[in-house]
């Protein structure tokens, strides 16, 4: 399996051509000579836009698993410290949604102490089985503890798919687990579909460019994903519970680990910009720290809470808290109104699935107007006092 | 104290696009640079060797062109480095990566503490680090904001999602930190001069090199997920595009339709 360059159809023409084509400058073409270095990322696109024939791609037979023997679509409850983290609830609707394409039932993970209650929480939004591993030496977050746990799970029930929350939390379990099994795991999907052979099909922005990736797990079980908090939608609780509880034995042996706690502190109670029902976002548009004011009083008016883009975080104009995108936040308002962002897709999916997108930046081409549903083309230094100004009066 | 850190290039800015007619990507040429998030893990482990002695070393996967950001981390104070680089570690995934930066690592000798930055630029998945840990079966931890050594453990405090948990953990280990835990110093312009392309520093692994022969760890073979297609995020159909006229009173108008005022 890999790229072939067929050495007698490479001549200038096609040479050159191909060594132009790769996004990623992975192709050289030197001295009558084609090579594929290190770079490579097999985007395949040299096989499918390239000269004909000259780079094919091999095939190589590999044995291939029994998706049948893995069945449920499975959600890590993100329990830690005891509360159920609100992404697990909408994990768990879209769960459900994948599950009826192919008749699996919607299992829930539950590590954790005193589940009682999380359990009963868990089944009211429509689970089929919730899998408890309960003991007091779980009651806190502990990586090794949690993934011996996790493992169990695996071995035993044989989950077809697991969806993860990518807290931080999840974002330090999945992949532990994953790698313990082998197999895939996609990172901050922001859409799934199944598919009649129970491949979950994970989307995702990729390449790090405005591009989105459909990733697939063809031939390994289980097919881990993580899924930010606000991309999907948390179902309504059923009328009737009709799921059930099984605890799992959880062994000694599971409960060693090499971290020893201090300390626990909760977190004070900061601004979370994902909680927040309106928002204003600015980019690098702005060209001076001194500008904010202006933005600082339009979100005063509006009762919004100010986000950013990734590169005002780094030119420490904000803090991190207040980044919306794939490093930042997720985020869902009911209003956004973004102000010189150009829409960087790490950006634009951490906020397009806010209920309405009012973007202003004097660039018409800028990327962020394919996701706005209205684009204000116009500077943002005399769009926004003015509209300051009209606030102002209406009051 | 010995520490690896894992570093990677990554394109100097984000804006790869899909070319709208040809549907190839298009990539502007600017320079590549160091994963931004990985200064923080060199200039966390350089501050913790000034403190506790010991030496800095760092491991990178990539292209040749890779050399470079493994320079730039030996003008900043790493004693050595290692580029993993062969095309058959090509369209690697999560886990194909972190397993072959254990082979990078392998070579690299012992070491008591593994740091990683949060996440790439390029790739953000966050999870490389996490599995890197589970192939070296050394315990880890993420989010991390400080680290000090504690006799033979490290003390850390590390950012859970509502909660800050000051823990003691076993060497060795690995810990990936968060981002702002620190302002990453500048490369020395002395250590440049000194080291010039650094040859003797750094190492080139290739497939030959690494212990593990089998094929199918690598690259897309050792690939569980593979792309199936790629493509341009969607756009808005009904979309309202406002152009000239008062544009201040056109977007007041909206939101007071819209009733948000």
């Amino acid at each position: 399996m890999g790229l072939k360059i067929n050495q007698n159809l490479v001549n200038d023409n096609t040479g050159k051509a191909l060594a132009d084509l790769c996004p990623f400058k992975a192709i050289s073409y030197e001295n009558g000579k084609l090579d594929i270095n290190a770079g490579c990322k097999l985007c395949k696109l040299c096989v499918r836009t390239g000269p004909s024939g000259v780079i094919t791609f091999e095939e190589e037979k590999v044995e291939l698993i029994n998706k049948d023997d893995y069945k449920g679509v499975c959600v890590y409850a993100d329990s830690d410290h005891g509360v159920i983290h609100k992404v697990t609830f909408e994990l768990i609707g879209k769960a459900i949604e994948l599950a009826a394409v192919i008749k699996h039932p919607v299992y829930a993970l539950l590590i954790g102490d005193n589940c009682k209650e999380n359990v009963n929480e868990l089944l009211s939004y429509g689970v089929d089985k919730v899998f408890v591993y309960e003991d007091k030496a779980l009651a806190d977050f502990d990586m090794e503890r949690y993934s011996n746990c996790f493992a169990d799970f695996i071995e035993n029930i044989k989950p077809s798919s697991i969806l993860v929350g990518a807290t931080n939390v999840g974002r330090c379990l999945a992949p532990r687990v994953a790698a313990r099994f082998h197999t895939g795991l996609t990172a901050d999907c922001t859409r799934l579909e199944m598919k009649e052979n129970t491949d979950l099909v994970q989307i995702r922005p990729a390449f790090g460019g405005n591009i989105m990736a459909q990733i697939i797990n063809p031939n390994h079980r289980p097919q881990f994903c993580t899924v930010r908090y606000k991309i999907f939608d948390a179902p309504k609780k059923v009328a009737e519970v009709k799921g059930e509880a099984e605890y799992r034995t959880v062994k000694p042996e599971w409960l060693k680990s090499n971290v020893e706690v201090v300390e626990i502190v909760e977190k004070p109670k900061e601004l979370d910009i994902s909680e927040s029902d309106v928002l204003v976002a600015v980019g690098r548009g702005i060209k001076t720290a001194e500008d904010l004011e202006m933005v600082k009083e339009l979100a005063d008016l509006l009762g919004a809470n100010i986000a950013c883009t990734r590169p005002l975080v780094e030119a420490n104009i904000f803090d991190a808290k207040h980044q919306i995108g794939l490093s930042g936040k997720t985020v869902k308002p009911k209003l956004i109104i973004t102000l010189g962002i150009s829409g960087a897709i790490q950006f634009v999916a951490g906020m397009k699935d806010s209920g309405c997108i009012i973007s202003v930046n004097s660039d018409p081409n800028a990327s962020i107007f394919d996701v706005a549903n209205y684009g204000i083309v116009g500077d943002i230094y005399k769009v926004v006092p003015e509209l300051i100004k009209k606030l102002k009066e209406a009051r | 104290m010995n520490i690896i850190v894992c570093i990677k290039q990554v394109p100097g800015t984000s804006n790869v696009n899909v070319d709208p007619v040809t549907g190839t990507l298009i990539r502007d040429g600017v320079a590549s640079k160091m994963n931004p998030y990985d200064l923080n893990a060199v200039e966390m482990a350089l501050k913790l060797v000034e403190e506790n002695g010991g030496e800095v070393k760092v491991v990178s996967m990539g292209p040749p062109a890779a050399l470079e950001v493994i320079r730039e981390a030996i003008y900043m104070g790493a004693s050595k480095g290692v580029l993993v680089s062969d095309r058959k570690f090509g369209g690697a995934d999560v886990l194909a990566t972190s397993y072959t930066l254990c082979s990078g690592i392998k070579a690299l000798g012992d070491y008591d503490l593994i740091l990683c930055g949060k996440q790439t630029t390029d790739g953000d998945t966050a999870q490389v680090g996490s599995e890197l840990a589970e192939h070296l079966d050394i315990p880890h931890a993420c989010y991390v904001k400080s680290i000090k050594q504690e006799g033979k453990k490290l003390e850390y405090v590390q950012n859970l999602d509502s909660k800050i948990v000051t823990a003691r953990i076993n060497m060795p280990c690995l810990m990936c930190v968060d981002s702002e835990i620190n302002t990453p110093r500048l490369p020395s312009f002395l250590k440049k001069k000194e080291n010039g392309d650094c040859q003797n520093k750094i190492q080139i692994l290739t497939f030959n090199d690494v212990e593990d022969k089998d094929e199918t760890h690598y690259g897309l073979k050792g690939s569980p997920t593979q792309v199936e297609r790629i493509f341009e995020p969607d756009k808005r159909k009904d979309k309202e595009m406002i152009t000239d006229g008062d544009l201040a009173k056109k977007t007041y108008d909206i939101l007071k339709s819209k009733k948000f005022i």
